[in-house]
């Protein structure tokens, strides 16, 4: 494997990408079938909570992701502002709409669990609203990608946009927690002893929070390997304009 | 730097400045909500800071653009980049004479605000000491919005979606203060968050804004 800096060459990495792509696509759907299946029908239901227990296995799994596809766009952000690794800014941009997509899935299955639990589909809860609050960071961040056109400013004004924005939201996670107490449970997953979860749903768990990532990851690949092909085409169509 | 302060106060107070505003708003929202939620003293009451908080957040919103807008397009945002100056200091400069013009105003017209929604006695001295403390942080946040936003031809939109998710703590903190002191409660943890928030803001934030109006100047 070549070091992470070579794949600043656009051609490089969608060399790479042609072989891996497919790999990690089927990996990513394989996976999360396996985890979601499994979930799904063949654990027993929950004590108290019955079937409904089972969002869990898309619940969590699209929670972390939306967590997780920030932490990476604020990690392309800063190696594209240090180091000007045009495809890392690429990749930050692709990873935007996941990560939304991510936020809505855990958002509204959490919705349609609350509901039946808590008897109410919302609730000004710290984690339910900063979730919602992540939810607008990522508008934001998309927006102002598609308002700039020159690709260069884009990338270091969104990148700047990532870090001053990371900050706030963890000062809105604080704030939010210091705001109201709220009903949610706390981590589901946790290495601190007598965790609650039994190894009959953590398992599933597991490896359905492996597809999510994959699935993350084909995606992003994707939608970089497209924003590289745009970027190519518009380079084309200014060339046949100046001759 | 003082120069450039006095100028950016004389052009926001003279005609087409748009100066008042964002106080104008502040007060039609101070007439809108008892119209919209019931004229009931008590339920005034209860919402009183949160809507005096929202209120003062969005009327800074209002007068964002202004802040580099203008010196965009005649072009003295280029002069200004290259004076001695430095880019960081002119940025907190327009941050200061933002809420001189804005933040300082809707402090001072607060508790005329407060009576209209039969805020509670107690409250007052929190409103205006929270909004003293919370309303320089908007500007310096704002600017930074603005800053980002400078170059687009229809940034207005934009701005608001980019800035208000920042505005988030400042408005949770800053009207926590007051609805602790509307109840009579300790006010001095989410008063020392607020001011913690904003010393923050206004020593770190003209960095990025600087940062940003360089890329935007390219």
């Amino acid at each position: 494997m070549a070091s992470f800096w070579e794949y600043a060459n656009p051609l490089k990495f969608m060399r790479t990408t042609d072989w891996l792509l497919p790999i990690v696509a089927v990996a990513a759907v394989a996976v999360t079938s396996i985890g979601l299946i499994w979930g799904f029908f063949f654990t027993p239901d929950d004590f108290r909570q019955g079937a409904t227990v089972k969002i869990v296995f898309l619940h969590v799994p699209a929670a972390m992701m939306a967590i997780n596809a920030w932490v990476m766009m604020l990690v392309a952000s800063l190696v594209w502002l240090i180091r000007r690794h045009h495809v890392s800014a690429l990749a930050a941009k692709a990873a935007a709409p996941v990560g939304l997509v991510m936020t809505l899935i855990g958002l509204i299955t959490g919705a349609v669990w609350g509901q039946p639990m808590w008897g109410t589909w919302w609730a000004w809860d710290p984690r339910l609203t900063s979730f919602l609050i992540l939810f607008l960071f990522y508008l934001g961040y998309i927006a102002l990608w598609a308002a700039i056109d020159d690709p260069d400013t884009g990338a270091d004004l969104t990148a700047v946009l990532c870090l001053v924005g990371s900050v706030f939201a963890v000062l809105s996670r604080y704030a939010a927690i210091f705001w109201n107490q709220g009903l949610h449970q706390g981590a589901s997953l946790s290495v601190a002893p007598g965790t609650r979860m039994d190894w009959a749903y953590k398992a599933p768990l597991y490896v359905s929070m492996t597809g999510f990532g994959l699935i993350f990851l084909a995606l992003v690949l994707a939608g970089t390997r497209t924003e590289i092909r745009a970027r190519r085409m518009k380079a084309l169509v200014m060339r046949e304009r100046m001759a | 730097m003082i120069a450039l302060l006095t100028r950016d106060l004389r052009l926001a107070l003279r005609a087409g400045g748009g100066f008042g505003l964002g106080l104008a708003f502040f007060l039609i929202l101070a007439v809108l909500v008892p119209l919209g939620v019931g004229p009931e003293p008590a339920t005034l009451a209860v919402i009183a800071p949160g809507i005096l908080w929202v209120g003062a957040l969005l009327a800074c919103l209002l007068s964002l653009d202004r802040i580099f807008a203008l010196d965009y397009e005649d072009g003295s945002l280029d002069l200004l980049a290259t004076a001695p100056v430095p880019l960081e200091a002119v940025v907190s400069i327009k941050a200061l004479a933002h809420w001189l013009t804005t933040g300082l105003p809707l402090v001072l017209i607060s508790p005329v605000m407060g009576l209209l929604l039969f805020l509670p006695g107690e409250a007052y001295l929190w409103l205006i000491l929270s909004l003293l403390l919370g309303t320089p942080a908007l500007s310096v946040i704002g600017t930074f919005g603005a800053a980002l936003t400078v170059g687009l031809k229809r940034g207005g939109l934009l701005l608001s979606l980019l800035v208000l998710p920042l505005y988030i703590p400042t408005l949770v903190f800053g009207a926590e203060v007051v609805a602790r002191g509307a109840q009579g409660l300790s006010t001095a943890t989410p008063l020392a968050l607020l001011a913690g928030l904003t010393l923050g803001a206004v020593a770190l934030l003209p960095f990025a804004s600087a940062l940003v109006l360089r890329i935007n100047l390219r």
